[in-house]
């Protein structure tokens, strides 16, 4: 089980929002619900924000991050999501002959269909290949506009767990654990000697020797427990 | 209402029973984060008024049948603990904590934004643990801050509070004697970034001018406690 990395930090800060908020820099200041951030002459709002009678208003409870003429609101604390795209680790809830459900921590379950499982499978054959409750790292392949996601197996890397321990924390916390361009993950894996997979979801597949599993619990748990401060 | 009208209840300094002035309201404290396996809470005393509320979602809306395919539904619950009054309440939903929940999701629904979440639940629960008086503004501006602590979108918060009348006198934020005793009562929710009114119920009677004191009164509060809520939440209490 022990090949080559399922997932780059590096590309995944790059490539999902899963980095969290990136800007830096100091003084961003917390905003609440129907808080001015500024004309929208000035700016456009981005995520987090909305006009509204010629002003940008924040609409979430978070830290204000300014870029190229845009305005959002990270939020302190929030849902998981999915967007097309994402990394996630997904727990099998149930199945039918030609599908799978997989819950991914966010308000609906995705499907994962037969013919983007793992490799071929028989029609009827979906328990015997991955039943309830076998963890597996797959990608969000579309989401529609009703919140029903597709995910997908096919890809690089994704597959069903089968060694390890998975990790939860919440979503709005994966950039402290990532850090700038990935060097906080880095340190941590080189540290403990674990394979670590950080999903979108605010789940992680920890894969390595107890201690370094440990290790690894320990520092998440600091992660949670430090109030929330400075530039994330 | 009023018929108590000897009942005397302000001083001739204009104090109240309480000590306060007409324009005071009650100390308010206000605490997120208080329920850690909800998405959002909030813990809030209000005199010797205390609410917790707790909020979980957005969520898959069960049953099926209450999903609505373009927005997400708010299922709130307002509910009075047995041991929050001096006479027991009978556990369970009644007559008054029916339409206090009622009241409270339409004020609340024109502030989330749930067209973001369609055919989803977010559920929001008022458990008042201590009642005095006015928990129905308690519960209100409580669920709201527990709402943004959840990340819940929302154009504004909302801030409720009720003035009254007593002896003739227009005052805010009416403390238990005074809203037994009292003439009226106006409960308002008030958006404070705008000043637009989500929730305005009234019982006994008001003059216009009487009305408008009232009115001015909440507005001028719900200032302070908008101010509150920001310190609440930007506290770092709050992951």
């Amino acid at each position: 089980m022990n090949g080559s990395p399922v997932a780059r930090p590096d590309n995944m800060t790059k490539m999902s929002s899963a980095g969290g908020p990136r800007e830096e820099g100091r003084g961003q200041s917390l905003v609440i619900p129907g808080d001015d951030l500024g004309s929208s002459e000035e700016f456009v709002p981005g995520h987090g924000a909305m006009e509204m009678d010629g002003r940008i208003r924040a609409v979430k409870h978070g830290r204000i991050s300014k870029r190229e003429g845009s305005i959002s609101v990270n939020p302190t604390h929030t849902r998981y999501i999915p967007k097309p795209g994402d990394l996630v680790i997904g727990y099998i809830e149930g199945c039918t002959n030609n599908l799978w459900f997989v819950e991914l921590g966010a308000p609906f379950n995705a499907i994962l269909p037969m013919s983007l499982g793992p490799g071929k499978i028989d029609f009827g054959g979906t328990r015997s290949v991955m039943d309830v409750g076998d963890a597996i790292l797959c990608r969000i392949q579309e989401v529609e506009e009703t919140h029903s996601s597709v995910a997908t197996m096919k890809g690089m890397g994704l597959r069903k767990i089968r060694s390890g321990v998975i990790e939860e924390i919440a979503p709005h916390l994966l950039g402290r654990l990532i850090g700038k361009g990935g060097d906080s993950l880095r340190r941590l894996k080189e540290g403990t000697d674990c394979r670590i997979v950080v999903a979108d979801n605010g789940r992680m597949w920890i894969d390595g020797e107890l201690e370094g599993i440990l290790e690894v619990r320990e520092s998440l748990n600091s992660i949670s427990d430090k109030p929330q401060g400075g530039a994330n | 209402m009023g018929g108590y009208g000897d009942v005397q209840m302000i001083d001739e300094n204009g104090l109240r029973v309480d000590g306060r002035g007409p324009g005071d309201v009650r100390e308010i404290t206000i605490e997120t984060g208080v329920v850690p396996v909800a998405d959002g809470s909030c813990r809030m005393t209000w005199g010797t008024n205390e609410v917790i509320v707790a909020v979980y979602g957005p969520m898959e809306a069960h049953p099926r049948k209450i999903q609505r395919q373009d927005r997400a539904v708010l299922d709130v619950a307002y509910n009075m603990a047995p041991f929050s009054t001096t006479d027991r309440i009978r556990p369970g939903f009644n007559r008054r904590s029916r339409e206090i929940s009622k009241v409270t999701k339409d004020a609340l629904e024109s502030v989330v934004l749930l067209e973001l979440y369609p055919r989803s639940k977010i559920r929001v629960s008022i458990e008042i643990v201590s009642a005095e008086a006015g928990t129905r503004c308690v519960g209100l501006t409580a669920a709201s801050v527990a709402l943004a602590d959840a990340g819940i979108p929302m154009t504004d918060m909302v801030v409720s509070v009720a003035s009254g009348k007593i002896n003739d006198v227009v005052v805010c934020d009416l403390n238990k004697e005074e809203d037994n005793y009292g003439e009226a009562d106006l409960p308002m929710g008030i958006l404070p970034n705008t000043g637009e009114l989500v929730f305005l119920q009234m019982d006994g009677d008001l003059s216009q001018d009487e009305f408008k004191q009232a009115w001015d009164y909440n507005v001028e509060a719900a200032n302070e406690i908008h101010q509150l809520m920001i310190d609440a939440l930007s506290g770092g209490d709050s992951q």
